[in-house]
């Protein structure tokens, strides 16, 4: 028998000491190349598996836009072993949950189940893994559901893909970054298994992928389930990453849409931040968006949204799909507002241009740092206290990091964040530097 | 796929599911009539706690009031206080790591808050000093009124808001039910002073349950609310929901959207409620037909057909009465098909049995999910608070995976015959009525609104 768990996270702390997490975090890689996280926690009879492959929407090729997330979609058609809507029915058929997403850089897939099914969980990964198995018909089938996705998502929908679709191919120049990730419909309508199968070869193999099990779980039972569907899984090359980088901006880039469906107008500001890699130079621009617009008594809410009233929304976040910690370079800063008829666009970016400025030459009080980060820091632990809330934030940091263990460590470098380097952080959040998409309601004049 | 298929290997077995520990719930009632739920659960060092106060608007006109009144209510609850204004309310609560929001519903006025788990007193406090002396500052209401009516004309602009307000309407009528949202004229008449008249009256105690889930024990959270809300003491009596009217389907209700590229198709009625001898019997049956991922009519309109991205047949639970809403956005020209084959599985499913297979796989989701939704702190905490409104305890989690077990294949068939036969269900399609009209009156009835 293996020893008991440990207790997953520590209790409450005393007074005065900072509040984190201690998860255990157990790691090895499979000679196939796959690279797995465990982490046990036996709190509640729940598990869950998640799969990350480090591809994502900017290695699409040019002509097959919104690829990836097809092919995310083919994922769940068939397998080595499975039929069409088997995967769907082990999971749900024995009380899990399950999905998958595709974001700028990775794509995941994951399950949470009863913690009696973690192998079967594990099996249904491995399995498709090992092989897709996707037919004319189902990719026929797929491509009329994610039409329908973007048209439920974006075409029938005011502020549909704004600003997430609509603001990379103003701030970027390259395919790579500027491309819409959700697909232009005569390229996804001319997918071919053929790409399909080219797409899995090239970018589904087991060393391109990290796996990571949460929850209630021993250790060496899942070690061995892992070494027993996994490990047969041949390997295949990985692909190199390549670099994504562009040129920064260097005067400022506007455009305009127009959104029939939309009764209100709306403007997006972006500014390139640092590589994300680089957690010291990156934190600061995270918790300025936090300053900027987390809450009542965030800067600019507090300025537009109770003094001025010259908005009705804002919010502010790092990375194009809202999560600070997935995103890698390049990759901006965006602010969304809302704002009233009444209020012209020119006046809404001179009043966030003058609370940056006042940030940037003003500083930041301690206080509203600390307020900030103490916020930020119970919302990440709120995240990750569910099971898939942590083995995706352990697999992604896994992925692009090589340390699950940044889990525990974020609330410690966050706290490490200086008001100095917040105001630094803002005083790069120029005019010259920055982009600007405005939306207006009704058709184009 | 191109590449030969590698031999299909045996699927593992799944052994029994260990079964879920319940924590213990403590309780008291405090001496100004308040119900506090207290359960203490390890893991991270936060805190959750939901407040529900019932908040039920009267039918009528002084219900289409109450219901603009509660909605600003909502939104400037945290406005200010005799001692701290909005910025300085919400500085406080961001201090102690915490978040606190307010809403409203046709039913309760709703609090939600998360803490850092050293900062629950704190979050208490500030709680007591909204709920005892939240002072509407008028320019704060006045602000946020605006706001309200334009955020009101932005959620209206959604096609899935435009079906919901015609479909709840056509079901429940002047109930509060029936109308969810104020209009922007009925926003534009709330005054402070009828906020604080209505806050006076009933944000009280009596009758409302406050739940606190986090990593303290049970008594000191327990002690904690008594010495922060003890002083909470106004006086009033609980507000229930009346009861809703017995409606017939009627003809399907078609609303244009001039160019949609999808319609999209909302159908509802009346369900069981939790407490309900049948309910378990209907969930399954509900599962079977279109309730999740593994169901017909999914297999059917999106993994067979592709007609739609999103179709569920989700189940709500409003004191009042509980529904089931089948939702789908369908592309344009697949309007009729999609409705053709949706009425199919509603009928196929309320008229000839479900497979033994069908309902212990949909049996298995049921009780599996049970121990998903309370495996976070956050997630017990909302669980136990829903629970707690609807009169039940945690000891419902034990009883009603008993309750599926018991649903047999008859059960389910007369659970689905009285619940989800296709001629009960109200429709509401919102779409280009110039491209989907013609082919739905091959169909049904259709009423143009």
């Amino acid at each position: 028998m293996p020893p008991p768990a440990k207790t997953a996270a520590r209790r409450a702390p005393a007074k005065g000491r900072a509040p984190t997490s201690d998860y255990r975090v157990e790691r090895f890689t499979l000679d196939n190349g796959l690279r797995v996280v465990l982490s046990p926690d036996p709190s509640s009879p729940v598990v869950a598996v998640a799969v990350y492959y480090d591809v994502g929407m900017r290695s699409e090729p040019e002509g097959r836009t919104g690829f990836a997330h097809l092919f995310e979609h083919l994922m769940f058609q068939g397998s080595a072993s499975l039929g069409k809507t088997e995967h769907f029915t082990h999971v749900q058929g024995n009380g899990g949950t399950l999905n998958g997403s595709t974001h700028v850089d990775y794509t995941n897939y994951y399950e949470v189940m009863p913690s009696a099914a973690t192998e079967l969980a594990l099996f249904l990964e491995a399995d498709r893994m090992r092989s897709v198995a996707v037919t004319q018909d189902n990719l026929d089938n797929q491509i009329a559901v994610v039409q329908n996705e973007i048209r439920v998502n974006v075409l029938n929908r005011p502020y549909g893909g704004f600003p997430w679709l609509l603001v990379p191919p103003v701030l970027f120049g390259d395919f790579a970054n500027s491309h819409n990730g959700y697909g232009d419909f005569i390229d996804l309508e001319s997918s071919t298994l053929e790409d399909a199968q080219g797409f899995f070869d090239r970018y589904y193999a087991p060393g391109n992928a990290v796996l990571t099990v949460v929850g209630d779980l021993d250790v060496a039972q899942v070690t061995a389930w892992v070494h027993q569907h996994f490990g047969d899984i041949p390997a295949r090359p990985v692909p190199e990453r390549p670099s994504f980088a562009e040129p920064l901006p260097t005067e400022e880039r506007r455009a305009t849409v127009h959104d029939r469906l939309a009764p209100a107008p709306a403007v997006a500001m972006a500014w390139r931040v640092p590589d994300p890699q680089d957690l010291t130079t990156y934190l600061p621009y995270v918790v300025l968006a936090e300053v900027l617009t987390d809450g009542d008594a965030s800067r600019l809410q507090e300025r537009m949204l109770l003094q001025d009233r010259s908005a009705t929304h804002i919010s502010g976040y790092l990375g194009l799909l809202g999560d600070p910690l997935d995103a890698r370079d390049p990759t901006p800063l965006l602010l969304e507002v809302h704002h009233p008829e009444q209020t012209p666009v020119e006046a809404v970016l001179a009043t966030v241009d003058e609370e940056i400025e006042r940030l940037a030459t003003g500083g930041l009080p301690q206080a509203e740092l600390d307020r900030t980060v103490a916020r930020m820091t119970s919302r990440y632990l709120r995240e990750i206290d569910s099971v898939l809330g942590r083995a995706t934030t352990m697999a992604v940091f896994e992925q692009q990091r090589d340390r699950a263990e940044l889990v525990n460590e974020l609330p410690g470098l966050l706290r490490q964040v200086t008001a100095e380097a917040v105001q630094a952080a803002a005083a790069t959040l120029t005019k010259d530097a920055r982009t600007v998409l405005e939306l207006r309601p009704g058709g184009a004049a | 796929m191109t590449a030969p298929a590698p031999t299909a290997r045996p699927v593992p077995a799944v052994g029994k599911p260990r079964p879920l520990k319940l924590p213990s719930v403590a309780e008291r009632r405090l001496d100004n009539g308040l119900r506090v739920l207290a359960v203490r659960r390890p893991g991270v060092p936060l805190a959750e706690l939901r407040l529900r106060i019932p908040f039920a608007a009267p039918t009528g006109k002084t219900g289409r009031v109450h219901t603009a009144q509660a909605a600003l209510l909502g939104d400037t609850l945290l406005s200010g206080t005799a001692s701290r204004d909005a910025a300085q309310l919400a500085a406080d609560v961001q201090a102690l790591g915490g978040q606190l929001s307010a809403s409203t519903d046709a039913d309760r006025l709703g609090f939600g808050g998360s803490v850092l788990v050293d900062g629950l007193p704190g979050l208490l406090e500030l709680l007591a000093d909204v709920l005892t002396g939240a002072s509407y500052p008028k320019r704060e209401v006045v602000g946020e009124r605006d706001r309200f009516v334009q955020e009101l004309a932005i959620y209206r602009s959604q096609a899935s808001v435009i079906a919901r307000e015609a479909l709840l309407h056509r079901l429940y009528g002047d109930h509060p039910y029936g109308r969810e949202l104020p209009t922007a004229e009925q926003v534009e008449q709330v005054k402070a002073s009828g906020l604080r008249a209505l806050h006076a009256k009933r944000v009280v105690p009596a009758g409302s349950i406050l739940t606190v889930v986090g990593d303290l024990t049970p008594a000191r959270m327990l002690g904690l609310v008594e010495q922060a809300l003890g002083g909470w003491t106004a006086t009033g009596s609980a507000h229930d929901t009346p009861p809703v009217p017995a409606t017939t389907a009627g003809p399907a209700l078609l609303l244009d959207r001039p160019g949609a590229v999808q319609t999209t198709l909302r159908m509802a009625a009346s369900a069981p409620s939790r407490a309900s001898a049948d309910y378990a019997a209907f969930t399954l049956a509900n599962l079977v037909f279109g309730g999740y991922f593994s169901s017909r009519w999914v297999a059917n309109i999106r993994e067979d057909k592709g007609y739609t991205y999103s179709p569920h047949a989700q189940v709500e639970h409003p004191p009042a009465g509980s529904r089931i809403t089948v939702s789908a956005d369908v592309s344009t020209p697949t309007t009729a098909a999609a409705l053709l084959e949706t009425v199919y599985e509603l009928g196929r499913v309320a008229t000839t049995p479900v497979s033994q297979g069908e309902l212990d796989q949909a049996r298995r989701y049921a009780v599996g999910t049970l121990a998903l939704g309370t495996s976070s702190q956050a997630g017990l905490a909302s669980t136990l608070s829903q629970l707690a409104g609807a009169g039940l305890g945690l000891d419902y989690l034990r009883d009603y995976p008993q309750q599926l077990a018991a649903v047999t294949v008859d059960s389910a068939l007369e659970a689905a015959a009285r619940y989800l036969a296709p001629n009960r269900l109200t429709t509401v399609l919102v779409g280009d009525v110039s491209e989907i009209e013609a082919p739905l009156r091959t169909l049904v009835d259709l009423q143009l609104g």
